[in-house]
């Protein structure tokens, strides 16, 4: 039962708090700002800076689009929309979704699971400097001309240095092994802490579904980032130092690269919307006034997407001419993998029509989500068919699909987590006029963009061309989609107005506005550093609504809970989340960057073949990371040495 | 009870003492480590699975152009010198367990010794073969060198953590109930010793199954 007005315990006395503030509280100066390792601050960078990054990936979209307004246009040439829709879609994938989700992760899951960070905070802060220098890299190949131009999956032999000489490839590969140290950084990070920092109490069953969501996805990261890395690894020694992967004239195999690049990309459609999903089965029900329907059944299937989303690679290749019977195979996969997915849809369906609606910004944002992310579904369910699949690929029906499931899938649901969780973050509360606003203009504009697309598909416009010529029939669905473009721009423009209003002018939040029943909502408005005075002690899946979770952070609270001596947080058991020990915590550093920048050496060494200076970077990293995890010097009673 | 034991005595029952040592359940340490190299163990497979389409796609001769089939007796010296280089690492591990500072020293550098003699064994490869084909010959030798020198690098970054945990003993820093940084590297080298199995079948065995 939601019962927001629940009395929550008085909590620790001011002694506690300004013990706690001591010990957590980082300095407000330069050197504090570079140096912190507080998930919130990192979680709130990772936001900004992915929405930058989405800024100029969505810029790049509207130059292509206004470029495809009409035929034969020539605001773009050919060599710079090539460049844009490769940026376009490597930056959407790779430095906003993930980037963007994680830094969802990063604010909410220790929060969530009721700890004071994550499990390793100075490789988280590690992880962010790492996206952030990775995301400039590939940016600054952008006004340098030089930016990755085969398209964001990069196929060879295309991209090998006979067809693409230039650095623009070499961007791609090293870009993206850069960003992937951050990625693989991050995922394991989310294990842990969702492994080892629970509250006490907050056994497997009582894990908010966003949390498994996390680790889910983490999991297929740990899983198929390697893929990709191996990939454009050997792509970069093709390129650069004439190894014969892919090079067909010595034995090598151009299908190789989309193996490798598939068995990792078609986990990543799940990497970015499975995080995305677990967004909406925390919002949604909120904004339905009960508990989610069918928790156990979302959570297996959270769990079996993560599986099956490896079994499904070679429908990205139907077209290449594999032997028929790993079509039969791969075809099955992909419709399978459709049962856990509407699962999922049928059990958010329930909610609502079992719950009491209240219509606020984020539930209309999650509204347009179903609505989307089923029609995207729908048309996922068509090229699971090979022999439909077959005449579309390549076509401007498959950009339609994806964008339906991408925009559709991660970024409403994304919206809807902006909006949703913008009180607790900033602790401020936004205009719920300039939302509304801002949901229908990007409604609108979202279907206005890529709805024309199933069409000028159909009649045969193939994807990836800077131009047309006229009179195919695809003139006024092109000119459909770009008038939508730029609605749609107007719609997201108003999100960051909205944003920034409720920063500045915001009315104060309350620490639970919308009565949810996570444990992010049970501590103040933005969150104090150390999160919670009290570690709660977890007694149901709804902890909020629970009286007697809220009594466990009340004045009868045990001193081991609250844990004044030092920065501690608590272990738990993995699986019962059962009390096992107090655990100290790591003080704000400079090392994470130190490190970050020795990698951005690297890679620019490696980029301009100056290999001095990458090993000189090398060195670096190296020399932080050792100095980083020396072991504290320990007398030997205290490392327990016997006499 | 000696002066030094009550030392002991009342170190490991303070509160924080009793609060940080007691040894229940995995730490994060030792999940971040397992994950981590799950993900390195994935990236060596999506790596042998390479080496395998290749092969097959290619058909045979393999390997192709005339280059003969990979010697064995260096490999096979290599994999006596590798695989038992474990062993001083448990012994090391088994050691500050007990508190013997002195026999974690030992093992490590008994690992140093072997994990670079391996190295320099590699390096007389290389020599070797090098006349014979390089990584630009054909698919087939670029494999070979991406294969074992992607390990081999992996061995190096093994031995510089190896050398970083020796200095550290030398320092003190370890004992029965600090010794977590010994364990990961422990595990890691582990790891780089068993994907050398999986690279003695799949580069040195497989071609002349």
């Amino acid at each position: 039962m939601p019962s927001s007005t629940t009395e929550r315990g008085a909590g620790p006395g001011t002694e506690v708090v300004e013990r706690l503030t001591a010990e957590w509280a980082e300095p407000p100066t330069l050197r504090g700002w570079f140096s912190t390792v507080d998930h919130k601050r990192i979680g709130r960078r990772y936001l900004v800076t992915a929405a930058v990054f989405f800024g100029f990936a969505g810029f790049s979209a509207l130059a292509m689009r206004t470029q495809l307004a009409g035929p034969e246009a020539e605001i773009l040439s050919p060599g710079e929309y090539n460049q844009l829709f490769s940026m376009h879609g490597t930056a959407m994938i790779f430095l906003f979704s993930t980037p963007m989700l994680f830094g969802f992760g990063n604010f909410l899951v220790p929060l969530m699971v009721g700890a004071r960070d994550m499990a390793f905070p100075r490789l988280n802060a590690f992880g962010y400097w790492v996206f952030l220098f990775a995301g400039l890299f590939m940016w600054a190949s952008v006004p340098a001309g030089a930016a990755p131009n085969g398209g964001w999956f990069a196929y060879v032999p295309l991209t090998d240095e006979r067809h693409t000489p230039g650095l623009h490839l070499d961007v791609y590969t090293l870009g993206l092994l850069f960003l992937g140290i951050s990625t693989s950084a991050g995922a394991i990070n989310f294990i842990v802490t969702s492994l080892k920092l629970r509250a006490p109490g907050m056994s497997l069953n009582r894990v908010p579904v966003f949390v498994w969501a996390i680790v889910a996805t983490s999991f297929m990261v740990i899983f198929a980032l390697p893929v990709l890395n191996l990939d454009n690894a050997l792509l970069f020694l093709d390129r650069r130092f004439d190894t014969r992967f892919f090079d067909t004239d010595r034995g090598g195999n151009v299908l190789l690269w989309q193996h490798l690049f598939w068995i990792f990309g078609h986990p990543d459609v799940y990497i970015i919307v499975m995080p995305a999903l677990g967004i909406v089965s925390a919002v949604l029900p909120v904004f339905c006034r009960r508990g989610i329907v069918a928790y156990p059944l979302i959570v297996l299937s959270v769990v079996a997407i993560a599986i099956i989303s490896f079994g499904v690679w070679v429908h990205h290749m139907f077209a290449t001419g594999l032997p028929q019977l790993s079509y039969g195979f791969f075809s099955a996969a992909s419709t399978i993998i459709t049962i856990p997915s509407g699962l999922q849809i049928f059990a958010w369906l329930a909610t609502m029509l079992l719950g009491r609606i209240v219509v606020r910004v984020p539930f209309l944002f999650v509204v347009g989500f179903i609505v989307t992310f089923v029609i995207g579904g729908f048309t996922g369910v068509m090229f699971a068919l090979t022999a439909f699949d077959q005449q579309t690929t390549d076509s401007y029906f498959v950009v339609a699909h994806f964008h339906y499931v991408l925009f559709g899938g991660a970024v409403f649901p994304i919206l809807a987590a902006i909006y949703y969780w913008l009180p607790k973050i900033s602790g401020r509360m936004y205009s719920e006029r300039l939302g509304r606003y801002a949901f229908w203009l990007i409604f609108v504009g979202m279907n206005l963009t890529f709805f024309p697309m199933h069409v000028s598909g159909l009649l045969g416009m193939p994807r990836r061309v800077y131009t047309y010529p006229g009179g195919l029939g695809w003139d006024p669905w092109n000119l459909l989609a770009t008038v939508g473009a730029y609605v749609l721009g107007l719609g997201l423009l108003l999100v960051a107005v909205g944003v920034v209003h409720a920063l500045r002018r915001g009315a104060p939040a309350p620490d639970d506005p919308w009565g949810g029943d996570s444990l992010e909502w049970a501590t103040s408005s933005p969150p104090k550093p150390y999160n919670f005075p009290v570690l709660p002690r977890v007694h149901s899946l709804h902890p909020v609504w629970d009286p007697r979770t809220a009594e466990s952070t009340g004045p009868g609270a045990t001193e081991d809970r609250i844990l004044t001596d030092g920065r501690q947080t608590l272990f738990t058991s993995e699986l019962d989340g059962r009390y096992e020990r107090a655990v100290r915590m790591p003080e704000e550093t400079l090392k994470p960057l130190v490190a970050a920048i020795g990698l951005l050496t690297v890679f620019v060494g490696l980029l301009f073949a100056w290999y001095w200076v990458a090993a000189a970077g090398g060195a670096l990293f190296a020399g932080t990371l050792a100095g980083w995890l020396w072991p504290a010097h320990r007398t030997p009673e205290e490392a327990g040495v016997p006499a | 009870m000696t002066e030094r034991g009550e030392g002991i005595l009342t170190a490991a029952t303070r509160p924080t003492g009793l609060a940080t040592e007691e040894p229940v359940g995995r730490s994060t340490g030792w999940w971040g480590v397992m994950l981590f190299l799950t993900t390195e163990g994935t990236l060596f497979a999506a790596l042998f699975g390479s080496y395998f389409y290749l092969r097959f796609q290619h058909g045979a001769p393999w390997p192709p152009d005339g280059i003969r089939q990979p010697e064995l007796l260096l490999p096979l010296i290599m994999t006596a010198v590798l695989v038992p280089s474990s062993l001083p690492v448990l012994w090391a591990e088994a050691g500050i367990r007990q508190g013997r500072r002195w026999q974690l020293r030992a093992g490590l550098f008994g690992t140093l010794v072997m994990g670079g003699t391996f190295l320099g064994l590699q390096g007389v490869e290389y020599s070797g073969i090098l006349r014979e084909y390089t990584f630009t010959t054909n698919v087939y030798g670029s494999l070979f060198y991406a294969i074992t020198t992607f390990h081999g690098s992996h061995v190096a970054v093994g031995l510089l953590m190896v050398c970083w945990l020796l200095v550290a003993s030398l320092h003190g820093s370890f004992g029965p109930h600090r010794y977590e940084r010994v364990r990961i590297v422990a595990y890691y080298w582990h790891f780089v010793d068993a994907v050398w199995v999986a690279i003695l079948f799949t580069v040195y065995l497989s071609p002349r199954l």
